[in-house]
């Protein structure tokens, strides 16, 4: 058999030819490429970036707390810096993240495709993103916006920061989004190799498709109320604000209409990753394949219709709260069958614990966790006590960073050999990997618990009779946990990059089409595009008949 | 007729006679979560530990990839348990949201940075006086942004909007004093907004408020009494008491009989009738050079309290 799901007489060639990297020279060719794989590099570097100064915000924001009163600034400061930590963190680091990162590079070669439907599509996706971003760090000379990332009116139709440019730095960035989500959409209908039929899909690709179809969307409904709003900031017009005649909760409707699908967009390709490692390091197909894919789908449609969760204080009517709890219960079940199914995975496996799979395993547990917080929250009489408080803060971490920062940490460690041909300092890797993981639990564990105890969200300060402040001060050292695995993550990378030790084509011993191109891939990455002839995680069993040549199952 | 009990792990003391009910249902999605947890967690460190990987080519030892039963079970049960949830939700939400017939009505008004409370009798106070075992209901508006009115003890919260009515009700089960705090993001002192819900037994409740729950204290001085309502109601946010100190508004050292000039470019002089002017209706002459942003306290400053806050103010030079 095979090494991979392609046609077994399909000639891979370990003679390396020039790669993707080396094939054009200067500046210019990278900034006007139209090479899906280095738009995905450009992406890669920038999404670092952009998590870094996001990283940098939380930082300070657990500093101020580590003491009540006046820690290291005034609360005027304070709250531009946790609206710029969402702000950063949702619209120019896990939004864009898997999909522009690792989608870019990847979606292709998993197709046998020698680009995406639209390559200048997609450069301008790019450029349009680093446009967005440069607007939005423009604020912050301007004095930073102080709204919280959710913009609520009239609060933002009033305050004098620089509202207008973030909104309008929003508004670039979703097209940026549109654009990929778009290109993907495409790709994956047009440009699968033969014999790449949907059910031999890997399941990372089912999960970009479902996460495309909510960008294509759901960004659209998030760009009109942006403009909304700065129409009511510019010209007087009342649609928000009371004072003019609006209504605010009117906003709060519009705006969860696009943000709730959106928290969709971010955890589904961190789904789709896990998908390929869990197979990829138990060397087994996947446990219920159509149910996986299918979930994915149904995630997307349903996700359109839950966004009054959160609103159940908000003025809203009972009955639109009834509505929307029961529809939040209904988009759990789709998330709890992947969490089982690839649990189940699991099973008689062959478990490897190299670094990739240290984060997808975490991922699990974490997400778990995520989910299983969600309920006090679907439900109407403890959402009412848990509401805008701590509680809130940890559960949407755990999903957004226990889970969506976890895939996309493993999903880079997983391609990285085949995106610069360079392995990785394992050691260290795993040193990371559970640094990270108990810097999470130490910063967002304690957070469950002061959240349940009444202790609100955004809040500069806190007395200390209250009983909050030791929550706080472990809160504030898990995230020195954390930062100690990021940086350690980010010396053995770069030194990867610098003199890491050659990497193979197939390190992992995977079986979807990314891993017959060279490591790192040629420009157009296949010669000849190959046929596939099976689906994307048959492994060999052990015990069947594998007497075969050109069998390559060792992770040497 | 309960008391209020202690506090949990996870909760605060149960302070109303809705609490119980709300921790109740807590409690049971708390076990499912352990529940699922553990399984989960188990799976996973089982099938780790059992599975490893030992040498470089070992190969899986079975192709199980699909069960009905099992697919089915893990729908149909955790569906079976989030309609259990959602309904026992969405009935409590139902208690929680409607108040009962006869309950004593308290009219609340958030601002920017503050809380105030106006009873039946027409006295407007900072603090939440109520009687125990009474059900009250608070209707509720706020002068400006979106504000939240949360008290952990009672487990109650609901959104103070700009331009309609909200409700939340509660019946305290003892006397005590339990935190409100403001849920809704608001701007720089949105930490700073807590007040207490002071429960009074229902002769004491009766007595004070036939006295006024706040008038100034017995043997304190109007000046003192000023100088404890700049906290209160919240002016030190704004203004500072050093001289020449700018914050969002102008200080207050020697701010009686300055002279000064209007963005309309009209000359004043800070006397009374220009400070209590600025506080009734603080857009009519605001300060050269200030922004626009001080709210109005009309309605919850009364002639007792303005007159303190000016003998306050004179001591300042």
């Amino acid at each position: 058999m095979s090494e991979t799901q392609a046609d077994p007489g399909y000639h891979v060639s370990d003679k390396k030819e020039t790669n993707y990297i080396h094939a054009s020279k200067g500046l210019l060719s990278w900034i006007l490429t139209v090479d899906h794989k280095r738009i995905g590099i450009m992406y890669l570097f920038t999404i670092f970036a952009t998590f870094a100064l996001g990283g940098l915000m939380a930082l300070l924001v657990r500093l101020e707390l580590l003491t009540p009163g006046e820690t290291i600034m005034g609360p005027e400061t304070y709250n531009r810096v946790f609206t710029l930590h969402g702000l950063v963190m949702v619209f120019l680091f896990i939004i864009p993240g898997i999909p522009a990162a690792l989608g870019n590079f990847v979606l292709p070669l998993m197709l046998g495709a020698k680009d995406v439907a639209f390559p200048k599509l997609n450069l301008a996706s790019f450029h349009i993103y680093i446009i967005g971003t440069i607007m939005a760090l423009w604020t912050t000379l301007d004095g930073g916006v102080d709204t919280g990332w959710t913009f609520y009116t009239p609060y933002s139709s009033t305050t004098n920061t620089p509202v207008i440019m973030m909104t309008l730095s929003a508004f670039v960035l979703g097209f940026s989004s549109i654009f990929t989500g778009l290109n993907f959409i495409v790709t994956i209908h047009k440009m699968r190799a033969p014999g790449l039929g949907w059910e031999r899909l890997p399941l990372f690709v089912w999960a970009m498709y479902a996460t495309a179809v909510i960008q294509v969307m759901a960004t659209p409904v998030l760009g009109i109320t942006l403009l909304l709003l700065i129409m009511e900031r510019v010209m007087g017009v009342g649609i928000f604000d009371p004072a003019l005649g609006g209504d605010p909760v009117l906003f709060q409707h519009f705006f969860w209409f696009y943000s709730h699908p959106a928290v969709y967009i971010m955890i589904l390709p961190g789904m789709g990753v896990m998908s390929e490692l869990i197979t990829t390091f138990s060397r087994k197909r996947i446990f219920g394949y159509r149910a996986i894919a299918v979930s994915s789908i149904a995630i997307a449609v349903i996700s359109f219709l839950v966004w009054g969760h959160h609103m159940f204080v908000s003025g809203q009517s009972a009955y639109a709260g009834m509505v929307f709890s029961f529809l939040t219960f209904l988009v759990a079940i789709p998330s709890a069958i992947k969490i089982i199914n690839w649990s189940t995975t699991l099973y008689k496996g062959s478990i490897s614990l190299d670094s990739p799979m240290l984060w997808a395993l975490p991922f699990l547990i974490l997400f778990t966790i995520g989910g299983l917080t969600g309920i006090f929250l679907g439900a109407l009489g403890t959402d009412v006590h848990l509401h805008d408080t701590y509680f809130v803060v940890a559960h949407f971490h755990y999903v957004m960073m226990g889970g969506t920062a976890m895939a996309f940490f493993g999903g880079i460690h997983y391609w990285w050999p085949k995106m610069f041909g360079k392995k990785y300092n394992e050691f260290w890797a795993r040193v990371s990997a559970v640094l990270v993981f108990l810097g999470f639990n130490i910063t967002f564990l304690p957070q469950f618990v002061m959240g349940s105890r009444g202790m609100p969200r955004r809040y500069y300060d806190y007395t200390p009779d209250s009983g909050y402040q030791i929550f706080h001060q472990i809160s504030t050292v898990g995230s020195w946990v954390l930062l100690l695995g990021m940086l350690i993550m980010l010396v053995y990378l770069a030194s990867s990059l610098r003199s890491g030790e050659v990497a193979e084509r197939n390190p992992w011993g995977a079986r979807s089409l990314e891993w017959l191109t060279q490591s790192p891939p040629i420009e157009h990455n296949f010669h000849e595009i190959p046929t596939v002839v099976e689906g994307p995680y048959e492994f060999p069993l052990a015990g069947a008949n594998t007497a075969s040549e050109g069998m390559d199952v060792s992770g040497s | 007729m309960a008391n209020t009990s202690e506090s949990s792990f996870w909760m605060p003391p149960q302070a109303s006679t809705i609490a119980k009910e709300v921790d109740d249902l807590f409690d049971f999605i708390m076990d499912l979560n352990y529940i699922f947890f553990i399984i989960i967690t188990v799976m996973t460190v089982a099938f780790v530990v059992m599975y490893r990987r030992k040498s470089d080519d070992q190969l899986a030892t079975s192709d199980f990839d699909h069960s009905i039963l099992w697919e089915g079970a893990w729908v149909f049960v955790p569906l079976l348990l989030c309609l259990v949830v959602f309904v026992w939700g969405f009935r409590l939400f139902l208690n929680l949201s409607v108040a009962p017939e006869g309950s004593m009505e308290i009219s609340v008004t958030a601002q920017k940075w503050a809380w105030s409370f106006k009873y039946d009798d027409g006295q407007v106070v900072n603090d939440l006086y109520v009687p125990a075992n009474r059900p009250v209901k608070l209707i509720m508006k706020s002068r400006d942004v979106l504000h939240s009115f949360y008290v952990p003890d009672f487990r109650v919260k609901s959104d103070v909007i700009p331009n309609r009515y909200t409700t939340v009700w509660f019946e305290a089960l003892a006397p005590g004093e339990h935190r409100i705090y403001c849920t809704e993001y608001c701007g720089k002192d949105h930490s700073g907004m807590y007040r207490t819900v002071k429960v009074l037994s229902e002769e004491d409740f009766a007595a004070r408020k036939k006295k006024g729950f706040e008038g100034r204290p017995e043997g304190q001085s109007p000046a003192a009494w000023g100088k404890e309502l700049y906290s209160k109601l919240s002016c030190v946010t704004c203004h500072s008491l050093k001289e020449g100190e700018r914050r969002i508004g102008p200080s207050f050292w020697g701010i009686v009989g300055r002279e000064g000039e209007t963005e309309d470019g009209e000359k004043y002089i800070a006397n009374e009738e220009y400070i209590r002017e600025s506080i009734m209706n603080p857009m009519a002459k605001i300060v050269k050079g200030y922004p626009k942003s001080m709210p109005s306290f009309a309605g919850q400053v009364d002639d007792d309290q303005m007159d303190a806050i000016l003998a306050f103010m004179k001591t300042l030079k």
